[in-house]
């Protein structure tokens, strides 16, 4: 989708190219000002060990553990941070005007506070609030933080509510029943397999079983495994879903003379992109991809100045809701042709070890505290760039891309790297 | 609830969000209830750095953010800072039937308000500064309602 | 800062009850606003909604309006906050320079639930929510607070209340206009002391859309940008205990750091016009005191003065105020838009005459907790 009116290109002289998105339109022939914004980096990462249940923790006090490793891991204080965004999706923990009441978990007395909400891509929005927090000059340290405590709640009944009440609500409430459509028509347009997706599901459990102490779920599981345990919603199986945790997630982001004060190596953001194209299920059902994920990260490659991601990205961490997704979405990021997620997944390209490893974190299917999900790919990611990821550190990684997903099939993506300039 | 088609005006469709929840108290406020349940006690706790005594005590200081370990009984008694008189209905979530009093007291040895109900105590003559003590149910649960409200001391 | 203006502003007429949807009330206001800035939807690079779960009734209600505000179609993201924050993360996307033209649409209706178990959300579930607390009642013990330690009468709050509904009559959009006396406000029922009914804002239905834009666009694109000079947002502690309620610290901390960006040094001369939340009558004195209109405790005197009448020193909300209609998210945004329509000498029989430079404010949560300020200037 071009835009008929001329674009003027604009360069600057920060880590990216901001030349216009692919899909949106701008009417105007102006003139460019010189200053487009500020370099940002992500300084500083920090999360709880996520489980199904953190009883020994209200929500206030699961904030601040997360808070307090991501303001140690950057050797900063509360005081040195410039304001605050959260998120979570209400209903969950029925704390209306969250912004509010989490400023008791981190100690935002007399903090600039904001909340962004966006159902599951919220902990994805939070970041790239972040982002617009620093890059617009007028903040300099900025802490983005994402929580859930489902635990405490009965979380279909909440996601049901997300239908449009009049017409959706009554049959297709639920995640699960989306993503399960879309995969049928995946399996029946290219000949996906069950199977396949289940090498996803084997994949990212057995990341978190091995590499990493924060995933809720660290057991390693078989392909058997996953196609003995039972439907939940056709194709669909109980070890295809990801299950529900508790868990948060703060991640720190400062414009680029701060962050290069605070840490040797800045994870710095390259590119942004974003659709939240539908608003009713029905929409996306001509579709066995998913849309907004192709539309957001070419926006986001675009702005990266990344033109081959397969080749160029080094490490993924993708907000995968379910199995199936890691079999049906890598075209959509640019990873495989048309259709040829299943031949991508069965080469095992997308192990640790591999050209491009996915989800070294254990991703979706290990842990989703869905407010704080999405904001986690974007902080894995960036201790990946950073060197701090530990065991599941990918060697070397200097460009990683990071997404979430949510809502009615939307996406988030973002582009974080080492380098100053990727093209 | 049905929507008629072939009706021009318009339609409302009425429904409900019943969701279940259990909030965690988290390790500082379980003792705290469970101080008010077993022992009909109450318990502030101080923060290392402004030395503010806070009473639901919680686990950080919210103007500091240091950890706060060390816990301060209280007495039941303490100083009115504020309060309302609540005179309207709202259904399921009043404790009590309006008229019903609202206050913020300074429990004595706390440097923040407690807010709780007022008690035993006439609705038109309630005033900033009054002397109030605590009242404990009979038979207890461990919430904030174990304290039936603050009565004039 | 670099020049980010509002080019259009949209708003429906505040209600009662609205029988339109939600998503018709975006859709009228983002057609109005795009009318009102003479551009299409292709013109919109971005987009912010401001919608909140509990209000609307579901789980990520920003779903509701993403088609209805073209959101769709460009990146857009959700604030779950009153429209003036909604309005900061457009102006942070443009100033990115990622985008140059963002749409900020807030919506609600109050009319489909009860307010009463919205508001008592919004208080901790482990503590103060079991006390039955919501908007109005933890509202009044901030009134009683405030009042008490300064000395400020019901009558003065009472003058708010008749200067605004006063203010209302010359503005099409409000829901409340009348003409009532301090006797009648002190008369009118008693909601939770000492916040009677006509002390308060009213349940309201509506929605509210604005357009930002850069400077570049701007400057070409629209006669009468209205510039945003300064903003400034800033939150208390939770706890209604916690805090002192009759302190307006994080308001000053917010108007500072707006004035700080906008070179206002001497808000009382410099500020021609107000739009503030004033969600209870007490609120606009709190509120002026914190802005730096008057030393603290002195927001009663000020009123008694007539300083913030039509016609006096600087008018306080011309509009009418959200004592005159209170969409919850849309009223901040509200502020904003009236702020914008007085900077361009068409607020019509509301008119503040040769107003220059305004303030526009929202809150967030309860007894004001957090605040957003804007400096605007034509």
């Amino acid at each position: 989708m071009e835009s008929k009116a001329h674009v003027d290109k604009a360069t600057v002289c920060t880590s990216f190219k901001n030349e216009r998105a692919i899909g949106t339109l701008v009417g105007f022939r102006g003139k460019e000002h010189g200053k487009m914004g500020n370099r940002v980096g992500i300084v500083g990462v920090g999360q709880t060990h996520h489980r199904s249940k953190i009883p020994q923790c209200n929500g206030q006090e699961l904030i601040g553990i997360a808070v307090r490793r991501a303001l140690e891991s950057a050797d900063l204080t509360m005081k040195d941070i410039d304001a605050v965004v959260i998120g979570n999706m209400d209903h969950f923990e029925s704390i209306n005007y969250v912004d509010m009441w989490s400023v008791l978990g981190f100690g935002g007395y007399m903090k600039p506070v904001l909340k962004v909400t966006t159902g599951g891509t919220t902990g994805s929005a939070v970041g790239h609030a972040a982002f617009y927090h620093v890059a617009s000059g007028l903040f300099d340290v900025v802490l983005a933080i994402g929580w859930e405590q489902n635990s405490e709640s009965d979380t279909t009944a909440a996601i049901v509510t997300h239908c449009e009440p009049l017409i959706e609500r009554d049959f297709y409430g639920g995640a699960i029943g989306g993503l399960a459509a879309q995969y049928s028509m995946y399996m029946d347009k290219y000949g996906a397999t069950e199977e396949d997706a289940a090498l996803v599901s084997v994949r990212d459990r057995g990341n978190a079983a091995r590499y990493n102490p924060h995933a809720h779920l660290r057991t390693e599981i078989t392909v058997e495994d996953v196609m003995k345990s039972p439907y939940i919603s056709y194709p669909l199986r109980l070890l295809h879903m990801c299950p529900r945790s508790d868990g948060a997630c703060a991640v720190l982001f400062a414009r680029e003379e701060k962050a290069k004060k605070i840490t040797p190596k800045p994870a710095w953001v390259a590119g942004l992109g974003s659709s939240h194209r539908s608003t009713y299920l029905g929409d996306e059902m001509g579709l066995a991809g998913l849309h907004s994920l192709e539309i957001a990260s070419k926006q986001a490659y675009k702005m990266a100045g990344i033109k081959d991601p397969f080749k160029q990205i080094d490490v993924a961490e993708m907000y995968l809701p379910a199995a199936s997704a890691g079999v049906s979405w890598m075209e959509a990021m640019g990873f495989c042709k048309e259709g040829g997620g299943p031949a991508f997944i069965r080469s095992g390209v997308t192990e640790m070890g591999g050209e491009l490893p996915i989800n070294p974190s254990g991703g979706v299917i290990a842990t989703n505290c869905i407010g704080a999900t999405g904001l986690i790919r974007i902080g894995e990611a960036a201790l990946q760039i950073m060197g701090s990821a530990e065991k599941r550190q990918v060697p070397d990684a200097k460009i990683a891309v990071a997404t979430g997903f949510g809502g009615c099939f939307w996406s988030d993506v973002m582009i974080i790297s080492s380098l100053i300039r990727l093209d | 609830m049905t929507v008629e088609l072939g009706d021009t005006g318009t339609r409302i469709h009425q429904s409900r969000i019943r969701l279940r929840y259990n909030w965690w108290l988290g390790q500082v406020m379980s003792g705290f209830y469970r101080e008010i349940k077993e022992r009909c006690k109450i318990f502030g706790n101080k923060c290392p750095e402004c030395g503010l005594v806070y009473v639901p005590p919680k686990e950080n200081c919210p103007k500091c953010f240091a950890k706060m370990t060390e816990f301060v009984e209280l007495a039941g008694t303490g100083t009115l800072k504020t309060f309302t008189v609540v005179r309207y209905p709202v259904p399921f979530i009043q404790p009590r039937n309006p008229p019903f009093a609202l206050g913020v007291i300074q429990l004595d040895g706390a440097d923040t308000g407690f807010t709780h109900l007022l008690g035993e105590i006439d609705l038109e003559k309630i005033e900033i500064g009054m002397r109030v003590k605590a009242v404990f149910r009979d038979v207890r649960e461990g919430n904030l309602l174990d304290i039936m409200f603050f009565k004039p001391a | 800062m670099e020049g980010v203006a509002i080019i259009g502003v949209g708003q429906t007429k505040y209600l009662r009850v609205n029988p339109n949807s939600h998503d018709e009330m975006a859709f009228e206001v983002t057609n109005k606003a795009l009318g009102d800035a003479g551009l299409t939807i292709e013109d919109i690079d971005n987009s912010v909604t401001c919608t909140n779960d509990f209000w609307d009734g579901r789980t990520i209600s920003c779903m509701t309006v993403t088609d209805a505000t073209g959101s769709s179609r460009v990146p857009t993201t959700n604030v779950e906050g009153d429209g003036t924050y909604g309005v900061l993360m457009g102006l942070m996307r443009i100033l990115s320079g990622h985008h140059n033209t963002t749409l900020v649409v807030a919506q609600s209706k109050g009319s489909i639930s009860i307010p009463g178990l919205i508001t008592n959300a919004i208080f901790d579930p482990l503590y103060e929510r079991m006390l039955g607390l919501d908007a109005v009642s933890s509202a009044a013990l901030q009134a009683r607070s405030y009042m008490t330690k300064y000395g400020i009468t019901d009558e003065q709050c009472a003058k708010v209340s008749v200067k605004n509904h006063k203010n209302a009559k010359n503005n099409p959009y409000a829901q409340l206009p009348l003409d009532i006396t301090v006797e009648e406000v002190l008369r009118s029922r008693m909601l939770a002391d000492p916040i009677k009914l006509l002390d308060a804002s009213p349940v309201s239905d509506g929605a509210c859309a604005l357009i930002l834009a850069r400077e570049s666009v701007a400057k070409t694109k629209c006669e009468k940008p209205v510039w945003i000079k300064g903003v400034g947002h800033c939150s208390d502690t939770y706890h209604l205990g916690d805090r002192d309620l009759s302190d307006v610290g994080a308001l000053a901390s917010a108007a500072k750091r707006a004035y700080r960006m906008a070179g206002i040094k001497n808000p009382r001369e410099e500020i021609h016009v107000a739009e503030i939340y004033d969600a209870f009558s007490y609120m606009e004195l709190m509120w002026m005191e914190g802005l730096g209109f008057c030393e603290r405790g002195g927001g009663g005197s000020l009123v008694d003065s007539g300083f913030s009448e039509m016609g006096g020193p600087l008018p306080v909300n011309p509009s009418g105020g959200v004592l005159s209609a209170h969409p919850v998210l849309v009223a901040g945004l509200a502020r904003i838009a009236e702020a914008v329509l007085q900077l361009r000498g068409e607020a019509g029989d509301r008119q503040v005459e040769g107003a220059k430079v305004a303030l526009a404010h929202g809150i967030e949560g309860a007894c004001g907790q957090g605040h957003c300020v804007y400096v605007l200037q034509k």
